[in-house]
């Protein structure tokens, strides 16, 4: 035994401490093998495909053949009008949640809501898009209806990862504020607001991608099978990225396989490029923290 | 304001507590309160923790009702108006400068730190806003150290300054009554003294309601001194009586000479 006291027990202990470190590193390094092997067999055998031609020209003979442009141009299409209609409802119900309303039995419920609605699964959210806004709003299966139904889905998870984004902000700032005669929306807007709003948007964006990604909340709400226009209007259906990958799939007979692959690969690439302006978003807030 | 003399030569109180209960759900905090703060005076208020010293402050200032499940009876009053008839809240928290505890400095330059409160009043002008965030730093002791740093971060001082920078800002909207809430607690001693200094000159500006744990600082600043204990008052008077051989209450000299179990 020597001054740091190490003795047999404490060899052990040290040993224990290593083996544990080992096996969590080996679970998170676990965690990269799909998302490589995914990236990897992607890129294989979906870059053949992509040229500037399959990105901007239209499908040929039956899908079987030519480009995805107005699948690209459909997907940018739901998720811009999604986030138009979801953002501003998130933050502001997030903003009245977290700055404005009381606990009380009604913001209980509300929460719940809330909870429970994030946990509704995409299949039913899209049967509720058919019947609200397909049938009895009437506006059909256009970009419209299913941007709606997917900005239902984002919302609640929005109105979440706001709320907990302000919820950071220390309330003893809130409190100096009011105590020289700041109003609420004062407060809020000089110095809640701005020392959230990279967090704010960060979930907002990641909200976006995960819509990018939605095939079944569009597919009878607005999602067309195959379309030779590009939607010239929210009233107009579009073609869409997922929805596409699962018609070429699964529906049409001799599709060549680096179509898809292509197509996922696109697809891919426009959720990571969407994550990615939410970390560098990120990133920039870490570096500007004030306190 | 106007200071005149009552009938019987005391001046008319800038503040007033008549007959105050604030219970928070059942526990009572403060009971039956009376208590008044005059023009330019510091008014001492001593006694051990969950006496009612900081509810007493949050009464004032209208900040008690941002507690879940505060409950309010009695009168509060600011020049004789009640300040719970007041519509708008900030209206009342525009006349008073609360310093809180904990130093808490704004996310933001240590100009716009002391600027806030002018520019949320609606004050525009950039030399009178540069001339009260000047005034106000000076008047808590911070000038000398900061004033070729206005624009960095308020939040990036040190304990002591971070406090006096609240303080700063306490003054900022020119409050007629200044409240503090044990102000020392995160200061060092030498700061502190710098603080009290500053809190004897603007005494001549305005009433001053000091709530402390050390009675000795009472004893040091407040013209007058108040003894919670358990919510309830327990003497007010001269703090030179209430410090002296005779207090009006046992109670009083036992806890100020440190004899409390």
């Amino acid at each position: 035994m020597d001054g740091f006291g190490t003795t047999t027990e404490g060899r052990r202990r040290h040993r224990a401490e290593r083996l544990a470190s080992g096996v969590f590193l080996s679970m998170t390094a676990l965690l990269i093998l799909p998302l490589a092997a995914i990236l990897g067999l992607l890129v294989m055998r979906g870059a053949p495909a992509i040229s500037l031609e399959f990105l901007f020209s239209e499908p040929l003979r039956g899908m079987t053949a030519g480009g995805i442009w107005p699948a690209i141009v459909g997907t940018l299409w739901l998720v811009g009008v999604s986030l138009a209609v979801a953002a501003p409802i998130g933050v502001l119900a997030a903003v009245y949640l977290n700055e404005y309303a009381r606990e009380s039995w009604v913001t209980r419920v509300i929460h719940l809501a809330i909870v429970n609605l994030a946990g509704v699964p995409s299949i039913v959210h899209a049967l509720f898009g058919v019947g609200a806004f397909v049938l009895f709003l009437n506006l059909g299966t256009s970009v419209l209806s299913a941007s709606l139904t997917l900005a239902i889905m984002t919302l609640p998870v929005i109105i979440a990862s706001a709320k907990e984004a302000l919820a950071a902000v220390p309330m003893a700032f809130r409190e100096a504020c009011w105590n020289v005669g700041a109003t609420r929306w004062q407060t809020i807007r000089h110095v809640v607001l701005p020392n959230s709003i990279a967090g704010i948007l960060t979930g907002v964006i990641l909200q976006v991608s995960r819509a990018a990604g939605e095939t079944a909340p569009i597919m009878f709400t607005g999602a067309a099978f195959f379309l030779p226009f590009l939607p010239a209007s929210v009233h107009d259906q579009c073609m869409a990225l997922s929805m596409h990958l699962f018609t070429i799939s699964t529906q049409v007979p001799n599709v060549p396989a680096e179509i898809p692959y292509g197509t996922a690969l696109v697809l891919l690439a426009v959720v990571l490029a969407v994550n990615a302006t939410s970390i560098a978003f990120r990133v920039r807030l870490r570096r500007r923290r004030k306190w | 304001m106007v200071t005149h003399g009552a009938p019987d030569g005391a001046p008319v109180p800038k503040v007033e507590f008549r007959g105050l209960t604030v219970r928070y759900g059942d526990a009572a905090a403060l009971r039956d309160v009376s208590l008044d703060c005059r023009p330019n005076e510091i008014l001492g208020i001593i006694g051990p923790a969950g006496a009612g010293k900081s509810t007493l402050l949050k009464t004032l200032n209208r900040t008690l009702e941002l507690t879940p499940g505060a409950r309010l009876d009695g009168r509060v009053l600011l020049d004789g108006r009640d300040v719970c008839k007041v519509g708008d809240p900030s209206a009342v928290r525009r006349r008073i400068g609360m310093v809180a505890p904990l130093p808490v400095g704004l996310p933001m330059s240590i100009y716009d730190n002391v600027a806030f409160a002018p520019r949320m009043a609606g004050v525009r002008g950039k030399a009178e806003l540069d001339g009260r965030v000047e005034r106000c730093l000076t008047q808590a002791a911070l000038w000398d150290e900061v004033k070729d740093r206005l624009r960095d971060l308020g939040t990036k001082l040190s304990g002591g300054q971070q406090q006096r920078l609240t303080i700063a800002r306490a003054l900022s909207h020119d409050p007629e009554v200044l409240c503090l809430d044990e102000f020392s607690i995160a200061v060092d001693p030498v700061t502190t003294m710098r603080i009290e200094d500053a809190l004897k000159a603007l005494k001549e500006r305005m009433a001053i309601l000091l709530v402390t744990n050390l009675v000795q600082q009472a004893r040091r600043l407040a013209d007058r001194t108040a003894f919670l204990l358990s919510g309830e008052l327990v003497e007010v008077g001269e703090t030179q009586q209430v410090f002296g051989r005779t207090p009006k209450d046992r109670r009083t000299f036992q806890y100020v000479h440190g004899m409390f179990g």
